[in-house]
């Protein structure tokens, strides 16, 4: 098997993705924003999204991660650009059933380019560095203030 | 040694397996070591034959058990050279022996404008007892700084200790740089001024000769699970005449004398300090360990050790692209060996090893002060022990090429 196999986690566009970051940085005007942590590895991701009449108008990220952590955020902000906060809402949910991979049927194009990021669920090591972002996102929408309770990220106990 | 290296490796059955379809090669010893057959036969040993509670039975396996308790304290006393089994505390491991110092002696003795002294290199067991006592106290915590290639700055040691000081607390192995700190120079600056002299053992037992008596610190720190023992158990020395004047940090059953209603009284030295059902089989297992390192002989595990950093060190600084942290002197280093990619995050270069069967530790290695110190969010981490061998640090130096040559250019 040996490094080979990395092909499956770490397929070029994920690479791409993790070298040249799509909406990195910050925003003039934020309405939503978080700082989520990895506590075992201590990756970092600051995010902030411009909601307006009930669209993501724009969204940015920083901090400091791996190749995978950073092109799940860079692909994450691709995905859910344009859409609404519940769309969004939607997407991060079949992402967090992407990457755990019990289900082997899951329609993942609602996710684009970060569907590629599915084979991580062979990497259960490396879960958490896809998932940070996307729960960035989650907890930063769903805060009543907009002000996302900044927090680490759990383990996933699902497999 | 005593034993070829591959009689050494034949006790360890768990190094003879395949990760990702390749030969294991585990080099993640820091974070804990893999277990001897001879370890494992005596916790079996142990429940199926000798299995009751300690100092409290007057029937023969509770006899038994005691023994084996009470004498596996005896090898740990042996091991570290205490002049008594009294000042030998069996704990959950370092963690729980340094919160046991923070919470009794440290509680007892530190006042406001008091100094506690660490270092940048703590391990944030050795570390964060340390800052919630000064905060609690509102006590000074102060750190010595390092030097360039990541030795503890002993200029800097003889400013920072101060008749103020009432602590130094220091590792004496670094699990991240790979630097022996000097305790008992620091132990004999730490008593110039009145302070107590704390060392973190858990990098140090595992792979060296380490005697108490010779070192004069007041404490020390060391876990079972780092040096072949089990998990669980772990020990916390201190000098007698120090363990004495120390309250007791729990209370319950075993460490009590007398108790009245409305008052008790404790044990005698250890075990007022050991309340509750403590982890027999793992010190059992411990004592276990302690044989088998013993039969090998602790300057024959660091000399093999420092055989293979001598090997290894060199080929890792010829990498391109690879740093590597600590001293780049084989001499001056352990066998735990941290270092990263140039532009590849420490998890990305970790699971191509895995990848190749090379288990290697990424992160902050419990050491965030470190990493901030030295401008990096991780790091990976070699680790090196008794069981490894010239060909496993061959593995390791291709399998870093091989990663990097990976993400250079996209696919293998
Ligand atoms: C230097 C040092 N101190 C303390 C510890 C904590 O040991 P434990 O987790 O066994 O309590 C470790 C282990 O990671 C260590 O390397």
């Amino acid at each position: 098997m040996a490094l080979s196999s990395l092909d499956n986690l770490y397929r070029q566009v994920i690479l791409d993705h993790s070298a040249h970051p799509h909406h990195h940085g910050h925003l003039q005007q934020v309405t939503n924003e978080i700082e989520m942590r990895n506590p075992t590895c201590g990756d970092v991701i600051q995010l902030e999204v411009a909601v307006f009449n009930d669209k993501i108008n724009d969204i940015a990220f920083s901090g400091d991660g791996c190749t995978i952590s950073q092109a799940s955020a860079s692909m994450m902000t691709d995905a859910v650009i344009g859409n609404t906060p519940a769309q969004a809402e939607e997407m991060v949910q079949v992402f967090s059933k992407m990457i755990i991979g019990d289900q082997p049927n899951l329609d993942t194009k609602i996710l684009e380019d970060a569907s590629v990021l599915n084979g991580v669920a062979k990497f259960p090591a490396r879960i958490k560095c896809a998932a940070l972002a996307w729960k960035a996102l989650n907890n930063a929408l769903t805060s009543n203030d907009g002000k996302g309770k900044a927090g680490q990220i759990v383990e996933h106990h699902d497999n | 040694m005593v034993k070829s290296l591959n009689q050494i490796r034949n006790d360890f059955p768990i190094l003879d397996q395949k990760v990702n379809d390749e030969d294991l090669v585990y080099l993640d010893n820091a974070a804990t070591t893999q277990k001897p057959r001879a370890v494992v036969e005596a916790l079996a040993h142990y429940y199926y034959t000798d299995n009751a509670n300690v100092h409290r039975g007057v029937h023969t396996l509770a006899e038994r058990a005691t023994a084996d308790f009470e004498a596996a304290r005896e090898k740990v006393r042996a091991f570290i050279n205490a002049r008594s089994t009294t000042e030998v505390l069996f704990t959950r491991g370092t963690t729980t022996s340094l919160n046991w110092i923070a919470a009794s002696y440290g509680e007892k003795v530190i006042g406001a404008g008091d100094e506690i002294v660490i270092s940048y290199m703590e391990h944030h067991s050795n570390l964060v007892p340390w800052q919630q006592l000064a905060l609690r106290k509102k006590a000074t915590l102060k750190y010595i700084k390092m030097t360039a290639d990541g030795h503890l700055d002993m200029t800097d040691a003889a400013e920072q200790i101060t008749d103020k000081t009432k602590i130094v607390a220091i590792a004496q192995v670094s699990n991240v740089l790979g630097v022996v700190n000097p305790i008992k120079a620091l132990a004999k600056l730490a008593h110039e001024h009145g302070a107590i002299m704390v060392a973190d053992g858990a990098q140090s037992l595992p792979n060296m000769p380490v005697d108490v008596q010779e070192l004069d610190c007041d404490f020390l720190a060391f876990s079972g699970h780092k040096m072949l023992g089990p998990t669980g158990i772990g020990v916390l020395y201190g000098k007698e005449a120090i363990l004495n004047e120390m309250p007791p940090i729990e209370f319950g059953g075993e460490m009590i004398d007398f108790v009245d209603l409305f008052q008790s009284s404790w044990k005698e030295l250890p075990w007022k300090f050991e309340a509750g059902t403590p982890d027999i089989s793992g010190a059992i297992g411990l004592g276990a360990a302690i044989d088998y390192l013993s039969a090998i002989g602790m300057a024959n595990v660091q000399a093999h050790e420092q055989e293979l950093v001598n090997y290894v060190l060199p080929k890792l600084l010829a990498i391109d692209d690879l740093t590597v942290y600590g001293p780049h002197d084989p001499a001056q280093h352990t066998g735990v060996i941290a270092f990263n990619l140039n532009g590849l995050h420490p998890h990305d270069l970790a699971t191509g090893l895995d990848m190749e069967g090379v288990a290697v530790r990424a992160g902050h290695h419990c050491a965030q002060p470190l990493m901030k110190y030295l401008k990096v969010p991780a790091t990976a981490r070699a680790s090196f022990y008794l069981y490894n061998t010239k060909a496993d640090a061959d593995r390791l130096v291709d399998a870093i090429v091989a990663t990097k040559e990976f993400f250079k250019h996209g696919t293998v």
